[in-house]
């Protein structure tokens, strides 16, 4: 059962993503991502991490792709022109990609102990929220306090950014 | 006021006067003038002193240099018999030249840079005479060097006169270079540079003999730089450029002779390498018929003095290496510093009264107009050329070629010939510029010198005539004759000097010109122009080369191609900024996948 | 059961096809999707690894799920201020094709 759930939500999540990459259209691809993050959602589910799943949907799926959506719609991006490929650029592209999949696929093959199962939790049932509270207000205070004020500073660069140019 | 700090007074009292001269000589002459005579008269006074007391026994060193057992230099002053002698000469001469200066150089220009030349000169001279090891020695050396530059090109804006005082130094700093090697020869072998340890140590030398013998030889290049030996000697005459008690001073009396003195601190070593005594010989014997031959066609009254100075340090030197003891050949420095400072006094006086002219066939006849130089110059030639009995240079002379007739025949006979030589330059000197009738208007209107310069000459009359007498002698020092000497040497000398002054005499008495004319000698054996012909074409042939190799393999292939190597860098690495945005990523996730892989790799 | 080994291969996926994304879509707003991509493919990957590796208590590494929390937050704030210079630069040049913004160069 957890097998065949992870199989369908890997598989949506990898298609989606090609979909990103692939599709013409924008609005499409923006679609496509939010997708992904959802079965993405449903992965960190699937390893007990319920928070970082919720976080997810609602940051990135609902916070994040609106944003993206709201610009695309803004610039009235319709096509992606037609422009001739270069044949360096892909070929440039693919080395890269396919390397890292090798590398990736040497690591894998080469360590025995990354095919361990999932252990089992000592509590079934353990309060997911809490402790990630716990980890985060008690071991990582500073950092969560300096975020606030990285948040601060994105909205402030926002507001700077978009202003129109006073003539 | 006792004997260990008085040499240091001595010493140290010109340098301070030089040091005033320099910054407010410029503002008064006479100023500048008193400190100098000040300061030699106050030397000459304690070193009569000194010379009176008994010899103080050695002071504790000051280690100027402490490298521990690798090398230690002490400052220190040496006060013995040998030295309290020189202080005495070098001082008493240095004051009468310093007084006779002030009328000399009346209406010259640079009064006060003279006398802090002077005085930085004085100092130097005492600082070789009072060192007591080599390399204290070596630095005075070259001090004097550099103080003989300064006073040679006192006259600097004259191009001879710079080329003059250019070509003292460098031709002294060849001779130099030998010094210092022979110096470190003797400090690897015994570790010391102090003379009395070194003197002592000359035992160690015994199983490697060719060592001393090299070492010596070295050290005596020292000596042929500096006491103008051949073929080192072309800047001695060349020296005469600058001003006439300059010349005197430093290049008659006490600077040339410092070279012999250097030997005779270190005679009991040169004892012990009988080969390079062999090589100084000759080297004295050749130098000193050479030079008089040369003298006897030379036409600047300098020069002919310049060159006689030349043929008696060549004495000294054969003494140096004929002679048992270091007396013999000292003794002949003290008497020729003072007939030779003696006779350049005169030519300058002479100078002086004929406005500044020195050749001698524009003079004549000056005996009537200049009675008391004339006295004083007889008085001086006769002591140069070895007057029987009535001179000092008689004794000491004839002393020297005794030693050397008994020790190396061929050149002592070529010094008894060179006895004859002199007689015959010294009184064409003294007939053609006081007798015979007057060549020149100057010479018609000669005048005699101020007092303040006939003074000093009368004063050094004194001892050129009686500084050689036996009981006069014997206060200074202890020489002896040598046992075999030929029953003959003295009569011929005898008859060398009178023919000597006899042929001047026929051949000079009334002429208006040389009557004889040897291109040989006149152009002084044409050593001047090899050396110009070394210089120009070898050293100079050798610069051109090296400047080739500068341009073309230094500038072309160390500089140029670094920097184009950089710049061809540079702008191929330009192209990597094409401001494609993609680009940037691929090298950037490329850059990625390869740190990848070198982790994986590990 | 899915292994260490199948979460990695998924996340190593996503990653590739995000980066493949940044290098060959050539509309600007595409390539910032393939960022957000390759930063969730990390997040993956650290939340497999923080299950997987059990303290000394028996609980997941917790630490792991902070620093996704905050990936997702500072991912979240670069995404605004990187759109808000997409949207600076459609307005200056009108087009958001990026081999059009090559000004940079020598």
């Amino acid at each position: 059962m957890q097998l065949a759930l992870f199989w369908i939500f890997a598989v949506l999540t990898l298609a989606f993503a090609l979909g990103v990459v692939f599709l013409r259209s924008p609005v499409s691809s923006a679609m496509s991502l939010v997708m992904s993050f959802i079965g993405l959602a449903a992965l960190f589910v699937t390893l007990d991490a319920f928070f970082i799943g919720i976080i997810q949907v609602l940051v990135y799926a609902g916070a994040v792709m609106v944003l993206f959506l709201f610009i695309i719609m803004l610039l009235d991006i319709r096509h992606d022109e037609r422009r001739p490929v270069k044949l360096a650029a892909w070929a440039g592209g693919g080395i890269v990609v396919g390397g890292f999949l090798a590398a990736l696929t040497q690591v894998l093959v080469s360590q025995p102990a990354l095919n361990q199962t999932k252990p089992d939790l000592v509590q079934p049932a353990v309060n997911d929220v809490a402790e990630v509270g716990f980890a985060l207000f008690r071991n990582f205070n500073l950092p969560f306090q300096v975020i606030g004020v990285l948040l601060l500073v994105a909205t402030i660069g926002v507001v700077v950014l978009s202003r129109k140019e006073l003539k | 006021m006792n004997t260990l700090t008085v040499p240091w007074i001595i010493l140290f009292t010109p340098l301070a006067a030089a040091a005033v001269i320099l910054f407010v000589g410029r503002f008064s002459k006479p100023l500048s003038a008193g400190l100098a005579i000040g300061s030699a008269g106050l030397g000459c006074i304690l070193s009569w002193w000194l010379f009176a007391q008994p010899d103080p026994g050695a002071a504790p060193p000051w280690y100027w240099m402490d490298f521990g057992d690798l090398l230690q230099v002490p400052i220190g002053l040496t006060v013995d018999h040998l030295s309290k002698v020189m202080l005495v000469v070098v001082t008493t001469i240095a004051t009468i030249v310093f007084t006779y200066s002030v009328g000399y150089m009346k209406t010259e220009e640079g009064y006060w840079r003279y006398f802090a030349g002077l005085s930085l000169f004085l100092f130097s001279m005492l600082g070789i005479v009072l060192a007591d090891n080599f390399l204290m020695m070596f630095i005075f050396w070259e001090l004097v060097g550099l103080s003989s530059y300064i006073l040679i090109g006192h006259y600097f804006k004259k191009d001879s006169a710079a080329d003059a005082s250019k070509q003292a130094f460098i031709v002294n700093r060849v001779g130099d270079f030998g010094f210092l090697l022979g110096i470190l020869f003797l400090w690897a072998a015994t570790g010391t540079l102090m003379f009395g340890e070194l003197v002592g140590r000359v035992g160690d030398f015994v199983l490697n003999p060719i060592y001393l013998t090299v070492a010596c030889i070295l050290i005596f290049c020292g000596t042929v730089g500096k006491s103008a030996q051949m073929p080192l000697h072309v800047w001695l005459p060349n020296s005469m450029e600058g001003p006439t008690p300059v010349s005197s001073l430093l290049h008659a009396a006490t600077m040339v002779a410092a070279g012999v003195y250097m030997l005779a601190r270190i005679f009991p070593i040169l004892e012990a390498a009988p080969h390079a005594l062999d090589v100084i010989a000759w080297v004295g014997g050749i130098t000193c018929f050479a030079a008089a031959l040369m003298a006897t066609q030379q036409d600047d009254i300098k020069r002919i003095l310049a060159y006689s100075t030349i043929s008696q340090l060549g004495y000294m030197v054969m003494g140096v290496a004929s002679a048992p003891t270091a007396d013999v050949p000292m003794f002949h420095l003290f008497t020729h510093a003072f007939f030779k400072c003696l006779l350049f006094l005169c030519a300058g006086s002479v100078i002086v009264g004929m406005h500044h002219e020195q050749n001698i066939w524009k003079m004549g006849a000056l005996k009537n107009k200049m009675p008391f130089t004339f006295l004083a110059t007889v008085a001086g030639a006769l002591a140069l050329s070895g007057c029987p009995w009535i001179t000092s240079g008689y004794y000491s002379k004839d002393l020297i070629i005794a030693w050397a007739v008994v020790e190396h025949p061929f050149l002592g006979w070529l010094s008894v010939a060179t006895a004859g030589l002199t007689a015959f330059y010294t009184f064409r000197l003294v007939f053609v510029v006081f007798l015979g009738k007057p060549r020149d208007e100057h010479a018609k209107h000669a005048h005699e010198s101020p007092l303040v310069m006939l003074v000093p000459l009368g004063l050094l009359a004194i001892p050129a005539i009686i500084a050689g007498f036996p009981f006069i002698e014997n206060i200074f020092f202890h020489t002896t004759e040598p046992q075999h000497v030929p029953h003959l040497l003295h009569p011929i000398l005898y008859a060398m000097f009178f023919g000597g002054v006899a042929g001047a005499w026929l051949l000079y008495r009334d002429v208006a010109k040389d009557p004889v004319r040897i291109p040989l000698f006149a152009n002084r054996l044409y050593i001047d122009d090899f050396y110009s012909w070394i210089v120009k074409n070898i050293q100079g042939g050798g610069a051109g080369v090296l400047s080739w190799a500068d341009r073309w393999v230094v500038d072309l292939f160390i500089v140029q191609v670094p920097s184009k190597l950089a710049w061809a860098c540079g702008f191929v690495l330009r192209f990597l900024q094409i401001g494609n945005i993609q680009a940037y990523a691929f090298f950037f996730g490329a850059g990625v996948v390869g740190l990848l892989y070198l982790l994986i790799s590990r | 059961m899915p292994t260490l080994a199948n979460y990695l291969i998924v996340s190593g996926l996503l990653f590739s096809i995000g980066m493949a994304g940044v290098l060959l879509r050539r509309n600007i707003l595409i390539i910032f999707m393939g960022l957000e991509l390759m930063l969730n493919a990390a997040n993956l990957s650290l939340v497999a690894f923080s299950r997987f590796n059990l303290g000394q208590d028996g609980m997941p590494g917790y630490n792991a799920q902070v620093f996704v929390f905050f990936i997702i937050t500072v991912a979240a704030a670069e995404v605004a201020v990187g759109l808000a210079i997409i949207v600076a630069l459609y307005r200056a040049k009108q087009t958001t094709h990026v081999e059009d913004l090559d000004t940079l160069k020598f």
